[in-house]
């Protein structure tokens, strides 16, 4: 028996459904992809004390809660007088770095090596039931255990800076309640092989290296597959440089040109809006600048190294040239181009936690720093899958009055959809019925993005996909259901 | 009591799983949760617990060293307090997104990677609400009372 949570059928959250409408000659009228948003959260946070806010966050989400939880307590480093970010002391500020890029690189890592390596390895057209890591296991075995040692990795990366695996309570607002140990430090600089930071490096080489060689096989399929132009927007760090765990947010056109000039997110309602469409409960969000219509952005590993300048680590950095120079410097707007966005991320982040690993001031024990109370802020942070944003505002009796979240998979609410339409355009005109190939397109065009529904709806990450083929009277021509 | 599991009892690794912060979905915490509280009362050295949100790939990793694995979850399936079944690997499903994995998907990947299978159950616990809320279900927790007492005598008979 699985795992049960809510079904989608009872509680109508926690699954995708894509309608594709034709019109009398077959032809593509109308696509759409309904994600049902559980808003609940926001109105639950209300009344709690501020300070219950970074564990409470938590509840929201059991894929990626260290995101929520870092967002939450940046919104109130706000309130409690420590600065929008970089205001923490030195510990504080890297030990919650360490936390978010053990985060990130085991997201990222099961993503590939779950998701993407067994449509690369296996091929997008195999038998959908040895499409995953199983599969792998069975025909590259060393790979899938490199996938699963690496999640492993982050995972414990997560539980020695977070206190524990569930509801981690390591950062607060101002700062954090512990720092890292000489014990914990060496079990990840020097742990026996493979458990330690330098195989970590050299297999996000590798994985990068072989993502690097099926597109370059494979260059018609991966570099055609659901492209469209996009706005992209995400943090970068003053100097323009990736930074996943803080900054100033950055938004560019198709043709790179900045549209969202490095301001200070902590004003993030003066540039960005949310639109409410009757057909779904996720809202759109859209640069206010831009309006509705051409305003909406993508978010996540693509868009963030179309934001930005340069990566602060050397192999990381070395790889961002070479995937650069692939589009001659311009805005990558190939769907399936975000896996090689996130192994160059993956790469990023195992750098980052050696670098941090051997910083002294991980061991420091001046922990937390408050100042002024503010009665509002705003915490953002770079989730593996994209822009996480966090808005609180207290009263006098310390208590929240009001939540805004806006988590990634939102923002990547339209992008998802154009990268469903153009799959469906080009795979589904002229036809009566869904096939396993159309089928696959769409997953993948959507796992693209990774998105993940937990943060609005249950805590499992179960994800049923319907698509239905409607004609047009609304007749359903064919139906899938996974 | 003590000595008997000292000297007998497998390796077993009890493993809940679910989300505290939500309700009956905590229950297979719980149960775990239980079930060290015993051991530690009990003095029994060869049984560790562990926790998680939910399962995934690297659990895979965990389980390889142990010769039983019993996993708790709550569940909405129709029961009338909770089941305790066995897990085999050719059950393995997947999901869409694979941001979490089925017991028997862990366990038919632990086979592939290591080359092992530790025998494996899961105990199902029926709940009944999955909101915000940190406290079970009145209904939810006399189904852990049940579940517990059963899970203490199973493990005795599975380890004999």
């Amino acid at each position: 028996m699985n795992k049960i949570t809510i079904e989608p059928v009872t509680r109508v959250e926690g699954h995708g459904k894509v309608t594709i409408h034709m019109d009398d000659n077959l032809n593509i009228s109308q696509t759409r992809l309904h994600i049902v948003e559980f808003r609940g959260f926001e109105r639950f946070v209300q009344g709690r004390p501020y300070w219950e806010a970074p564990v409470l966050v938590q509840r929201l989400c059991g894929i990626c809660p260290v995101s929520h939880h870092l967002a939450a307590a940046k919104a109130l480093d706000v309130i409690v007088g420590a600065g929008t970010g970089d205001g923490l002391t030195l510990v504080g500020e890297k030990m919650r770095r360490l936390m978010h890029y053990g985060q990130m690189f085991q997201s990222h890592a099961l993503h590939f090596f779950h998701l993407a390596s067994p449509d690369l390895l296996l091929g997008y057209d195999s038998d959908p039931a040895l499409r995953n890591v199983i599969g792998v296991a069975l025909k590259h075995p060393d790979l899938a255990v490199q996938g699963v040692m690496m999640r492993k990795f982050g995972q414990e990366i997560i539980a020695a800076t977070a206190g524990k695996k569930i509801h981690g309570t390591g950062a607060i607002p101002g700062g954090i309640n512990k720092n890292l140990t000489i014990e914990e430090r060496d079990r990840f600089l020097k742990g026996a092989d493979p458990m330690n930071i330098d195989k970590m490096i050299e297999w996000s080489l590798a994985a990068l290296e072989l993502f690097k060689g099926y597109q370059k096989q494979n260059k018609d399929f991966v570099d055609n597959f659901a492209v469209f132009p996009s706005n992209h927007l995400s943090l970068v760090r003053k100097d323009g440089a990736l930074d996943l765990y803080h900054g100033v947010l950055r938004a560019v056109d198709k043709d790179g040109k900045k549209i969202l000039n490095d301001v200070d997110y902590q004003e993030y309602s003066k540039y960005i809006n949310e639109e409410v469409r009757s057909w779904s409960y996720m809202k759109f969000p859209f640069l206010t600048s831009i309006g509705k219509k051409d305003g909406w952005y993508t978010v996540g590993p693509l868009a963030r190294l179309n934001t930005c300048d340069f990566i602060p680590t050397p192999l990381a950095q070395k790889a961002f040239e070479e995937y650069k120079a692939y589009t001659g410097g311009k805005p990558n707007h190939m769907s399936l181009h975000m896996h090689w966005a996130r192994l160059i991320e993956t790469l990023h982040a195992a750098e980052m936690i050696k670098i941090l690993l051997n910083d002294k001031d991980l061991q420091s024990t001046d922990l937390v720093k408050k100042g002024k109370k503010l009665s509002e802020g705003v915490g953002v942070i770079e989730a593996p899958r994209g822009t996480l944003f966090h808005h609180y505002r207290i009263n006098e009796d310390d208590q929240i009055t009001m939540a805004n979240l806006i988590v990634s998979t939102t923002n990547n609410n339209e992008p998802m959809n154009r990268a469903v339409n153009f799959v469906a355009n080009k795979m589904m005109t002229g036809k009566k019925e869904i096939t396993e190939g159309m089928k696959n397109a769409v997953e993948i065009a959507i796992r693209a993005y990774d998105p993940c529904l937990s943060c609005a709806t249950h805590a499992l990450g179960k994800m049923p996909l319907d698509i239905k083929m409607l004609d047009a009277n609304d007749n359903v021509i064919d139906n899938y259901h996974s | 009591m003590a000595s008997f599991f000292k000297l007998t009892i497998m390796k077993t690794l009890i493993y809940g799983y679910g989300n505290p912060g939500r309700q009956d979905d905590a229950l297979g915490i719980r149960l775990a949760e239980k079930m060290e509280e015993w051991i530690r009362e009990e003095n029994i050295t060869n049984i560790e617990v562990d926790y998680n949100y939910q399962l995934n790939i690297e659990d895979a990793d965990r389980i390889s060293d142990f010769e039983l694995v019993i996993f708790t979850d709550a569940s909405i399936e129709e029961m009338n307090d909770f089941l305790f079944t066995e897990v085999n690997p050719s059950e393995a499903t997947i999901e869409f997104t694979m941001h979490a994995v089925s017991p028997s998907f862990v366990i038919d990947l632990c086979k592939k990677l290591y080359g092992k299978t530790p025998k494996t159950f899961l105990v199902h616990i029926k709940g009944y609400e999955f909101d915000f809320i940190e406290e079970l279900t009145e209904n939810a927790n006399l189904n852990l009372a049940k579940a517990t007492s059963f899970l203490k005598e199973k493990i005795k008979e599975l380890t004999k």
